[in-house]
Order: C-alpha cells, then structure tokens, then sequence
C-alpha cells in the first residue's frame, strides 16, 4: 500500500534532475567577458560581426573560450581580466575606428562559467539584484501634464491655421487649463468651425459654450484615446532615448523598463559613478533640419581645408560628409511625430514626420523657395551632429505633413523614424527614487545571506534527524530538494534575486519543514494509537495532506497579496516566497513520500519504524 | 525522542478568559505605544535620501555634521551603523533643495571633511514615492485580510475564519507595539516580514481548526471546551516542533544577516513567539464564544446518509 506507482517515481525523479541540472550553473561562478551591443538604433549586429570580432581576437593573439550570440549582444568569454582588459581594447579599436562617434558598446561583463552545453539548454545562474552585485537604479516619473500641456499649445496654434485657411472668423484661440477655447461672435461662424475642427482630426472634443450672446465659445479637450496616445508616445520616446543615452556609458546589462503608466526604471548593474549616469540621463538632445550648400566645388574646398562662411561640414550617414548651412531652418521642437510607412505612389519605404503648425508654416515657405536642392535633417547631441538624411526637395511641402524617402530598407524608414523621435525626450523626467549599491556591500550581502540560510538549514537538519531519526532525514532530504527546486526554478526563470529574496529563501525553508512535521506527528500518533506501522505512515501522510494545503494556502494569499502591491524590495521577497511555498508542498509532500515509500513500502511484515521514541500514555 | 508526553488533554479552555485579557492587555499597550511613540519609519515611506559610508578608519562624527550643517543640510542625522567605521546620514526630502542631486553634493561634503570614504549605499525616495508605499503596505495588508477571511470561511465556517484573523491581526499590532516601543526601523522588508508572518500564524489556527473539525466529526459526546483541548493538546507538539525549526532559521538570520536583516529577523521573532500564543489561545476561545458547534459539521453528512436511505 505504500508504493508509488512507476511513473510517478520516474516522474518525482526527472523534476529532480532537471532541478539539478537547473541549478548547476549556480556553482560555476563568473569569468570575465567582453561583451558588444549595437550603440545606434540603426545599426543590427549580424552574423558577420561575430567573424569580425573572431579575426580580430586571432590577429591579436588573444584567447577565449566562448563565443555567445543573442539578439542584443555578442560576449567573449576570456580567461582572466588582463585578457579581458586587452580583449576590450582590441575590439574596440576595430570595430570603433572613430572614438568619437562609436558604433558599437563594447563592455566588460562577467559571464557565468558554466560549461556551454548548460548555456545552450538556458541554464543560467540566477539573476542577482542590484544590491547583491552593486549598481544604479533609478526610477524616473514623466511629466505626462508637461507632454499633454505642451500637445494643447500646439493644437491651439493648428486651430489658428486650420480656421484662417477656412476662412473662419475667430476671436481668439488660448488654451486653458487642459482645453482650448475657442471664441467666436456668431453661432454661424461656430457652427463652420466646427465643421473645420471635426473634418481635420478626430482627437478633440468639442462643446458648446455661451458666456454672453456676443461671446460664444467652442470647448476643444483632447478626447480619451488621444490623451493615451500622447502618454504612450511620450514615455515610448523618452525610454528609445534613455536607451541611446545610456549605450554612451558602456553599462553591460542595462534594464530600461515602463512601471506604471508614467514611470521608467533604469537599472544600471556595477556602474558606481552616479553622477556621469544622472548627467547622461538628464542631457536632451536635439534635431534640426537645415540647407545644404551645393555650390560648386564648395564641399573640395570645404574638405581642404576652407570651409565657406556660413556653413559646417558634417558626415552624413553612411559616410560620405557633407556641407551643410549654419542656419537653421527648424527644430526637433517643432516635430510633432515620426513614423515608418511607404510611399503613397512608389510604395517605397518612407518615414512620415509631422510637423506642429508653426514648423509647418516655415517649412513650407521654405521648400517652396528651394524646390531642388538639398535638405539635411540633423541630430545633435553632446555638441556632436550627424546628418540622419539628407533628402532632396522635390515639390512645395505643406501642412506640415513630410515625407522622408529614397534608398531606405523597410528597416532603415523605422530607424530612422526611431531616431528621430529619440532625439529629444516628449517630456520632461524627473528623479523619484535612487538606490545605489557599491560592490563591496553587494558580495557581503550575499555571503550574509547564504550564511543565514545555511546555519539555518544545518540547526534544522540536526533537530530533525535527532528528533524524528530516519523519518526526520528524509524530511530533511526533502527540504533539502525543496532548496535545490527553488534555486532551479528562480534560475530558469530568471527572476531578479535580493537580499530579501534570500531572506524569503531561509524563511520558506523554516516553514516547509512545517508540512514533514506535520506528517511525522501524525504518524506517531497513529503508532501511539496502536496501528500498524504500514497503515500509519499511510494514514500518516492522508491526513495531514488537508492540513498541509490548508495552511500553505493561506501563506500563498499573504505571498501573492505582497507580490500585487510589493514594489522593490518586497516584490523581490514576495516572489522568492511564493514560489518556494510551491516547491515545498511538492518536495515535503511528494518527494518525502516516495523515499519513504522506497525505505518501507516493499516490506511486508514491517515491526516498527525509525521515527524516534514513540511515548504512550500509561508506559 | 518525545517532548510532548500528556496523558490528558490540557483544559485550556478553562483558562480562557485569563488568555484573553492577557492578550487584551498586551493589545492595548501596543496600541498605546503605537499612538505615543509612533512608528520610526524608514526613508522608503518618509521620503529622504540615506547614504551609507565606510572609512578605513572610525571618522570623528562631530566634524561630519558640522559640515553637512554649513552646506545647506542643518538637519541631516549622522550615526554610525553596524561598526564605527560604518556612517549612516540621513537627510529628510525638503521642497527647497535639489532632491535628485543629494547624494552627490553629500559625498562632495565629506570628501571636504577628511578622508574619502568608499561609498556603499544610497537610497533616495521622492514624496510621492514613500506615499504610495505606504498605501500600497495598507492595501497589501487588506488584501491579505479579506483573501484569508474568505479562504477560511468557505474551507471551514465563518466562525473559525473571523477568530482566526482576530487573533492573528492582534499579532500584527503587537509587532508594531514593539517596533513602536523600542523605535527600532520599520522598513518594507518589515512590512514583508509582518504580511508573511500574518499568513505563517494562520497557518497555525488552521491547524488547529482541522483538528477541531475531525474532532467534532469523530468524537460524540464532547461539550466543545472539550472539543477544543483535544484538538490542542494533540497538535501542541506539532506546534512547538514546527515554530521552533522556523524561529531556528530565523535566528541564522538575525546572526549571521547583518543590519540589512536584523529588523525583518526581528519581527519574524516576535511574530512567531505571538503567533503560537495567539492562534492557540487566542482564536480557539473566540470561536467557542462565537457559538461553534458539532451541528456545524455534522449536518451535510446527515442529508448523505438520509439520501441513501
């Protein structure tokens, strides 16, 4: 009666493998590694990089042991930091031939050293957290009123335009508050522009609002979608920048991510100068777009050395440079939007921008007067440009509405488009929290942590053995393999481990070892009640099965309660909690039953079991 | 080896009304601690940036507060934290300053001071930031409540799931009594420690409860005091055996954890030890004065057997 039956034994067996074999990258600990990541959005690694770094590290004589490809990065695992630190320069010369405008980000980054057949299956160490390997986080608020506030300032300034080209005779147009008011003195003039608005742009809401009989009002408010829009947007092209920004400070892995509806958390592992992060995530960049010089032999000269007055020579994309006119004709400011597309008639791949009024007003008068000649669309940051594209003016471009197209890939059009709304931030960030780690703190906080939980593990061990013999070992075996399943599955799921999360460890193991004292005592109880040893370890573990799901339900809704609300710290807790509240009902359950039923169950005449002193009352 | 060696059941019950104003009393001074002395909360809820430095050698304090005072931060708090060498400064948040550049204008600070410290920590927490962790701690906290009170009313009887929270929240308010009294730091691996330490109690009552149930289901002819000391008295060894290998682990940590999880190992201390007293003898008279019954559980089994009948 106390056999599992074969599968279930191969089954118990193969979960305690793939544990094991989960866990193992754990123990290898890290080498160093040389890790490269495309630093512009345009740019994809691709496999003949991957040949590149290889002839590179050959031609120079240097070693390594591992080669890793993924969608973000290329790593080279080598021997020891020397290499490393050879290895970087290396790679970096090749691949960055221009210091000043690099490619590529090539890092330093500690790569587990676990053999590559582990790698391949994704048996990864377990993510530390910043305040285990030291770091930078960051959690930044958007300024979502300053991105719809400055989104209204330039719907006003449409209306403005959009009713004169009606003809619509208007009193004014101010934004207020979070509405545009527009006043008129007739209700017929209301009525036609109200027409105008609906037929130009489904964003805005309009209302009807009379003050006096001569001062009529038209209440515009952004409707529902389109405020989300403008919020997705913002904080979609305030993260691309961070993104951009943070490539410059060569952090290996860094973490970019929305919180919330207008949050963004930079995490920044083994990166100790706060200030140069807060300086690089705090710069704005800008995009302007201006005239290019054609003149006649102006670009030979400018490269030889005589720049004509009145211009600066840049390097177009791609490489060739290119002179382009001190004056500017319009700036990022005025972009209002970017996206990839085709081409309405050749169906080429585009990138459309949207101008504001204001910027669709001058770049109109502008194209009109140069049909022809060249336009370039600049990106400026640190002081540094780059001409993005340099475009030809075919034909005047109104409202405000420009095509950019020629010679791009569809993947080119949606870097582009990319770049382009990455340049500035949408709106204004602002620091809400910052936890720095130093890296000395961090490894002593794991080694308090793995001490905690090991002298913990060690005093349970022997209490239990002591106390219940055989039966306490195997209960003790069992958490032990409840320790060796949450260790297994936090690393596959890569779920980021803290210092609390080692304390939910310890913690949950303390309380697994309720569940195998719970059986044991039930199967005491049962001898003590006079039933035979098979039929006790039997009803033994029936029993307290109720009791067990019982209570290690009611942790799970604190657990799950904690993993709900938790932010930082305690999310980190709540995690580690719940899953180990799983891994134990499987491991004190399942796991001590089959060892016991190994030990027991083929006997058929079983006297007595080694649970320890079984006391009865009248002895 | 057996600890537990009882020959009857313990009348606990008989004793019911003396648990309960003991518990009665303990509540009310952790109340009171907590409204006079109120809670030292950590710079996760007030908001305020801490930095955490370590010297090679133990730094004179006077000269650092001294320092922080004449660059703009009179009311920074300066102490050592875990060893000499170790300087813990608090700064409260303050509309007038700067808050994103803190912590840099205070390594700048004590750079000027004397030797440069190696920097270990930095925690900066906006306003907004340390509000919304304390809603979220109150919201994590009813969530726990409501989810347990209907998770025990429908696997037992309203009547156990009620006791039950009662008795487990009253250790909430007793950890917090501590905290309050002692002012030691209430952190969110704190406010972690108190949530989980809610769910590990009731755990206990739960065990309890089951044993009440079988008990009602098995035994005729018990008055249900007696009910409820059997079903304690049988599981007590279990109760002990169990708290002590948690409070065993726990104790690793608060050993061998450091700073960082002294004050989490603490309450999970202190929740453990009132966890056992409370969920044994505080939830169990509740539900006997609650009106719990061996109708209660008998009646579905009734209608089984008339069905087959």
């Amino acid at each position: 009666m106390n056999r599992y039956p074969l599968w279930k034994n191969i089954l118990i067996g193969l979960v305690l493998i793939l544990g094991l074999i989960y866990t193992l990258p754990n123990f290898y600990g890290e080498v160093p590694a040389v890790q490269v990541s495309s630093g512009k959005a345009t740019l994809k690694l691709d496999a003949s990089l991957n040949g590149t770094i290889e002839q590179t590290l050959r031609d120079a004589g240097i070693e390594h042991t591992g080669l890793f490809i993924d969608v973000n990065s290329i790593r080279v695992r080598v021997a020891n930091t020397d290499v490393q630190l050879r290895a970087k320069d290396v790679i970096e010369k090749r691949l960055n031939p221009d210091p000043r405008d690099p490619s590529y980000v090539v890092a330093l980054n500690l790569l587990s050293a676990s053999p590559n057949w582990l790698t391949a299956i994704h048996a990864l160490p377990m993510y530390l957290g910043l305040d285990l390997r030291g770091g930078v986080h960051f959690l930044l608020q958007v300024d979502m009123p300053g991105a719809i506030t400055k989104r209204l300032d330039a719907t006003a300034a449409d209306l403005r335009t959009l009713l004169r080209d009606k003809n619509v005779r208007h009193a004014g147009i101010t934004r207020e508050g979070n509405n545009v008011v527009l006043r008129f003195r007739d209700a017929e003039q209301r009525e036609a522009a109200r027409r105008a608005v609906a037929g130009s742009t489904a964003d805005l809401q309009l209302a009807d609002r009379d003050d006096s009989a001569d001062d009529l009002r038209l209440v515009a408010t952004l409707s529902q979608a389109a405020q989300k829009n403008i919020r997705d947007f913002a904080i979609k092209q305030n993260i691309t920048t961070l993104h951009n920004r943070i490539n410059e400070l060569g952090v290996a892995e860094p973490v970019i991510q929305q919180q919330g509806v207008d949050r963004i958390v930079v995490q920044l592992p083994g990166v100790q100068d706060v200030a140069k992060a807060k300086d690089i995530l705090g710069r704005t960049a800008t995009l302007e777009v201006r005239l290019v010089d054609e003149t006649p032999g102006a670009l030979e000269g400018a490269l030889a050395g005589s720049v004509p007055l009145g211009t600066e020579i840049y390097n177009e994309r791609g490489g060739s440079p290119i002179l382009v006119r001190n004056q500017v004709v319009l700036t990022g400011d005025r972009l209002t939007d970017a996206q990839p597309g085709f081409d309405g008639q050749t169906h080429e791949p585009a990138v459309h921008l949207t101008l504001d009024a204001a910027g669709s007003r001058i770049f109109r008068d502008v194209t009109r007067e140069n049909v022809g000649k060249r336009m370039a669309i600049l990106l400026i940051e640190k002081g540094k440009g780059e001409v993005v594209t340099a475009p030809v003016i075919r034909t005047e471009i109104g409202g405000g509405r420009v095509q950019i197209s020629g010679r791009m890939t569809t993947q080119e059009a949606s870097d582009v488009a990319l770049l382009l709304r990455a340049g500035s931030l949408a709106a204004p960030m602002e620091i809400i929290e910052e936890r720095t780690v130093g890296p000395s703190l961090g490894a002593e906080n794991i080694a308090k942590g793995f001490h905690s939980t090991l002298w913990g593990f060690v005093a349970i061990a022997i209490f239990m053995s002591v106390y219940y013999m055989l039966f306490g070992l195997v209960s003790v075996i069992a958490l032990a393999a409840n320790l060796l399943l949450l260790v297994a599955l936090l690393s596959l799921l890569q779920a980021t481990l803290t210092l609390p999360g080692i304390a939910a460890m310890a913690l949950t193991l303390g309380m697994a070892i309720d569940a195998n004292v719970l059986i044991n005592e039930r199967i005491r109880e049962e001898l003590r009640n006079g039933v035979s040893p098979q039929a006790a370890i039997h009803a033994g573990y029936e029993r307290a099965f109720d009791t067990i799901l019982d209570s290690n339900i009611t942790t799970l809704i604190a657990g799950i309660a904690l993993l709900v609300f938790g932010s930082g710290p305690v999310r980190g807790f709540a995690v580690v909690h719940c899953l180990g509240i799983l891994t134990s009902m499987f491991s004190a359950i399942l796991i001590s039953r089959m060892l016991v039923n190994i030990i027991y169950g083929r006997r058929r005449k079983l006297e007595s079991v080694s649970i320890g002193q079984i006391w009865k009352p009248g002895n | 080896m057996e600890f537990f060696r009882i020959k009857k059941d313990i009348p606990f019950m008989r004793h019911a009304l003396v648990f309960n104003i003991i518990s009665l009393i303990t509540f009310v001074l952790a109340v009171f601690f907590l409204a006079t002395r109120g809670l030292h909360l950590s710079v996760e809820f007030t908001g305020g940036t801490l930095v955490e430095v370590t010297y090679t050698e133990a730094p004179q304090l006077e000269p650092i507060r001294s320092a922080l005072a004449t660059s703009g931060y009179p009311d920074a708090q300066v102490q050592n934290f875990g060893s000499a060498r170790d300087v813990l400064i608090r700064l409260p948040n303050r509309d007038d300053l700067d808050t994103a550049k803190m912590s840099e204008r205070t390594m700048a600070t004590l750079q000027s001071v004397g030797a440069t410290p190696e920097l270990r920590r930095v925690e900066f927490v906006g306003p907004q930031v340390g509000k919304e962790l304390a809603s979220d701690g109150a919201m994590a906290l009813l969530l726990v409540i409501f989810g347990i009170v209907v998770y025990l009313a429908v696997r037992f009887e309203w009547r156990f799931a009620v006791s039950a929270i009662i008795a487990n929240l009253h250790d909430v308010v007793i950890i917090l009594g501590f905290f309050a009294f002692f002012q030691w730091e209430f952190s969110l691996p704190v406010l972690a420690a108190v949530l989980a330490v809610l769910g590990y109690s009731v755990n206990e009552s739960v065990v309890v409860f089951d044993r009440v149930r079988e008990t009602f289901k098995k035994k005729r002819g018990l008055t249900t005091p007696e009910v409820l000391d059997h079903a304690i008295t049988s599981t007590i060894s279990r109760t002990v055996i169990t708290h002590g290998s948690t409070q065993m682990m726990v104790l690793a940590m608060l050993l061998f954890g450091g700073e960082t999880l002294h004050y989490f190992a603490m309450a999970l201390t202190i929740g453990i030890l009132f966890g056992i007293y409370s969920s044994v003898l505080v939830a169990s008279p509740l539900v006997m004065w609650l009106g719990v019954s061996r109708e209660q559980f008998m009646k579905p089994k009734k209608e089984k057997e008339e069905a087959v009948v």
